[in-house]
């Protein structure tokens, strides 16, 4: 409750900084918010454009807010988004199999991706003590050679750059959900992401594996005391966090696009930190984070067409909004100078409120 | 004689909680002060109140006859009032100077003035025979030296009135003495102090004046010199407290614990533990008594697993535990109190009931087929809660972290205790509690041992250990120097050994 109220505090107030910077640079921000939220929301096509778009960031927000909860900090969602795609292209590019099984198993291959590029930094980690941290960027840069020189070598499409496309019946589009959304790239990884979602909170709240992870993340001693295998659950850790990444890969290469591209990092890999971030690192949170960074992206291409604002404004808003995330110290602060100066004035008008034992 | 410090009728309250409750405390100049109270009675939040960390809702504070408002710590420290802190706020890796300087840095020019500062510490530390070296890391110096440092921030900051919060429950018998004399030298130079405890001894030896306060509400301030141990008690706890532990002549079953030439290395990785050998049986305690880093950690974690064994058996009903999980070992039968309530004993982000399920909620009926059934958690965790006394703000929903130490180890007491191990490892259980709750762990601990159960006590407290033990095993430079019977040894005997002098014809 707290989180959410800090998380939404810190979103106006980024949206707030927006405007200003709109004033600043001559524009209405009135216009200007009108235009962005129109272009992410104005139609049901565009509505389909903008969950597509916040697909894979459900996906990463998830990977980094997971991991997070166990104590660890996976900055290497970008590698394995890159590594899960590339597995989930090269399976849908080889076999010729009926749609499900083809789907699921390009799906299993990004999972089994994700997972892979995230064990060995978590093994690094449960073994040698290397941080997750290092172990995770460096991962990314082996994640970006390695598509740089397979797909060429084994997928070479069209240019030199990227992959053949994938056969119809290898992509997560389907003519139901096109036609639906009126010819909308959005795709069945939204409803993959919405399983994860749930299947993530299911795993924190209810499982004892989610009380052994969190256990770890905030006292690995007394883990380690109680019984539990730390080394073990940062490894297990890691491979889940990787494999939701690898899924943003599946959703990014299979589903929005239909290739992959060489030499570039999903920029949706170091997003989702900031999803997390503003998420509170609750999957639900994560879920609703990722949707209105989902709605600053897509609206702003319509906002830059229809008025005189520059498209990079959705990033400075979006860097605004996870300043004040943030420090969110400073807002729990303010929020709870609020909260005194409210029960002082209840102290005079009314009764004392509960009383109980030191 | 004048008063330094006034504190009128102080209310403070937390969410669910009165913490204080219309509480007067008065500090005269020159005086030691005890403010003695229960765990959670709400010392900390009174002297927090003083130093500015909290906002009392009612009360005036006076600091030498002038009402002030304190709204935080920095304006305690204008004020002249400084903080000796339970858990020590230093930085490990500077010196003693960078320590003491930091936040007030004396500069020469745009640089700083190191040796100008290191000087003034030291000469400080020789007015108040400190004995403090200005250059020495903090990582590098014992708990007690520690202490110092901090004590000597308030006396560079030139604090007149220094409060220390429970100053001793870190210290070694030793280092208490000093602490002491090192508190009357302030005296004569003119500071005043209050002192928060609940060492009775402590006050009978140290203070001038007693305030007592219980759950929350002021019971009154008496003159030490005028008033018994057990009077102070009573005020305290509010009913008579019994100080002397009461139990049978234990009757030894079979052994449960058997320790086999055992050799560990500690942390500085040479053998910490050298072929030691202990047994511990049914129906009786044993308890180990040494001075602190002796190798007592060293044989816990031996036996609960955290730590590897290099040579030597541990037998646990007769089954080989020397090389199993720690899953296993509590498995088969080990309860375990462990030192370091916050660094192993809790989750402190947990809420309580979390906490009480730490060891078991994999196992039926916390969980099945991998998922929590967190009405049976709760319950459980009540009913440990109710038992054992755990005081907190919202019951077993609390966060481990908002309650009193004292709280919080009588929580994990609960909680070992509830296992029902057949051998239960108590390291230093009573550590920053208050008698009543002493009182009632060691009966809970002797009850333990009544049923049959065998009990390893480890304890810096010799009084802890000579009382509840059958047997005492003392252990000096990480060897065992030997065995004796409670019934037949004295403090004197024990505290010999302790030093490393062996005795003949020990059992």
């Amino acid at each position: 409750m707290r989180n959410t109220i800090v998380s939404l505090i810190s979103i106006i107030l980024g949206l707030i900084a927006g405007g200003l910077l709109m004033l600043f640079i001559g524009a209405s921000p009135i216009e200007g918010y009108t235009y962005l939220f129109q272009g992410a929301l104005k139609n049901i096509s565009r509505i389909g454009d903008t969950l597509a778009t916040a697909t894979p960031l459900i996906f990463t927000g998830l990977a980094v807010a997971f991991a997070f909860r166990t104590g660890l900090f996976n900055i290497g969602a970008a590698g394995q988004m890159l590594i899960g795609g590339l597995c989930a292209t090269a399976v849908g590019l080889t076999f010729d199999l009926s749609r499900p099984i083809l789907l699921l198993a390009m799906i299993a291959a990004g999972i089994l991706g994700g997972g892979l590029w995230a064990f060995i930094p978590g093994y690094f980690k449960a073994r040698f003590n290397v941080h997750e941290v290092v172990s995770t960027i460096m991962m990314n840069w082996i994640a970006y050679w390695t598509v740089y020189y397979t797909v060429p070598a084994y997928f070479k499409g069209g240019t030199e750059t990227e992959s053949q496309l994938i056969s119809e019946t290898a992509s997560l589009k389907t003519p139901v959900l096109s036609e639906m959304f009126q010819g909308s790239y959005i795709n069945l990884g939204i409803f993959l992401a919405i399983i994860a979602v749930i299947i993530i909170a299911f795993i924190i709240n209810k499982t004892t594996l989610g009380f052994e992870l969190k256990a770890v993340g905030f006292n690995r001693h007394a883990a380690e005391y109680a019984g539990m295998k730390v080394n073990r659950n940062i490894i297990l850790s890691m491979i889940i966090s990787g494999a939701l990444a690898g899924l943003g890969g599946v959703a990014l290469y299979t589903g929005n696009a239909s290739s992959i591209q060489i030499g570039i990092l999903p920029s949706q890999g170091y997003d989702g930190i900031a999803v997390a971030l503003l998420g509170a690192n609750s999957p639900v949170g994560v879920f609703f984070a990722a949707l209105l960074f989902g709605i600053l992206y897509s609206g702003t291409g319509f906002m830059n067409a229809m008025i005189e604002i520059p498209p990079e404004l959705a990033n400075t808003i979006i860097a605004i909004i996870i300043y004040f995330a943030a420090t969110s110290v400073l807002i729990h602060r303010v929020l709870n100078k609020f909260r005194k100066t409210r029960s002082n004035a209840n102290d005079v008008n009314g009764p004392v409120g509960k009383k109980g034992e030191a | 004689m004048s008063y330094v410090v006034e504190m009128l009728n102080i209310r403070k309250e937390f969410p669910g909680i009165v913490a204080n409750d219309n509480i007067t405390l008065t500090l005269k100049k020159g005086e030691i002060h005890a403010l003695l109270g229960e765990n959670g009675a709400g010392k900390s939040t009174l002297m927090g109140v003083l130093f500015g960390m909290y906002q009392p809702e009612k009360g005036t504070i006076r600091i030498r006859e002038k009402e002030v408002k304190i709204s935080n710590p920095n304006v305690a420290n204008q004020l002249g009032i400084g903080m000796v802190h339970q858990h020590f706020k230093l930085v490990e890796n500077f010196t003693v100077t960078e320590n003491i300087i930091l936040g007030s840095e004396p500069l020469k020019g745009m640089v700083l003035d190191i040796d100008k500062a290191a000087k003034r510490i030291a000469d400080l530390s020789k007015h108040y025979g400190l004995n403090v070296d200005p250059h020495s890391k903090i990582e590098d110096i014992s708990v007690g030296m520690q202490q110092r440092v901090e004590i000597m921030k308030m006396l560079y900051r030139e604090a007149e009135v220094l409060i220390f919060d429970e100053p001793t429950a870190v210290l070694t018998p030793h280092e208490i003495d000093e602490l002491m004399k090192i508190m009357r030298n302030l005296i004569n130079e003119g500071k005043s102090i209050i002192i928060i405890t609940h060492k009775l001894k402590e006050i009978k030896a140290v203070a001038d004046r007693c305030t007592v306060i219980r759950r929350g509400k002021g019971i009154g301030t008496v003159n030490v010199k005028e008033t018994s141990t057990a009077q102070m008690a009573e005020m305290m706890v509010g009913r008579e407290v019994n100080f002397k532990v009461d139990k049978k002549a234990s009757t030894p079953g079979e052994v449960v614990l058997q320790i086999d030439s055992l050799s560990v290395k500690n942390n500085r990785k040479v053998l910490g533990l050298k072929n030691f050998s202990v047994e511990v049986k049914r129906g009786e305690i044993v308890g180990i008594a040494g001075v602190e880093g002796n190798g007592q950690s060293e044989i816990v974690e031996a036996i609960t697993g955290l730590r590897k064994v290099e040579s030597g058996k541990i037998l646990l009903k007769g089954k080989d535990i020397t090389n199993i999980p720690i899953r296993q070992r509590i498995e088969s039968g080990i309860g375990h109190i462990p030192e370091d309530r916050h660094r192993r004993g809790l989750v402190l982000d947990y809420t309580l009931e979390n906490n009480m399920v730490l060891e078991v909620y994999n196992k039926p009926p916390f969980a099945k087929a991998g998922l929590l059934n967190g009405a049976a958690i709760k319950k459980y965790a009540k009913s440990i809660l109710e038992n054992f006394d755990v005081r907190s703000g919202e019951g077993g929903a609390s966060i481990a972290r908002t309650l009193s130490g004292g709280n919080q180890q009588k929580a994990i007491i609960g909680r070992e205790i509830e296992l029902d191990p057949d051998l239960l490892i108590a390291v230093q259980p009573t550590r920053g509690l208050d008698v009543g709750s002493i009182e009632y762990i060691h009966k809970r601990l002797i009850e333990h041992r009544d049923k049959g159960k065998a009990v390893l006590l480890v304890s810096l407290e010799l009084d802890e250990v000579l009382q509840l033990s059958d047997r005492i095993a003392i252990v000096n430079n990480g060897e065992l120097i030997g065995t004796v019977k409670a019934s037949e040894t004295n403090e004197n005997e024990v505290g010999l050994m302790m030093a490393g002098v062996s005795k003949e014809g020990s059992v």
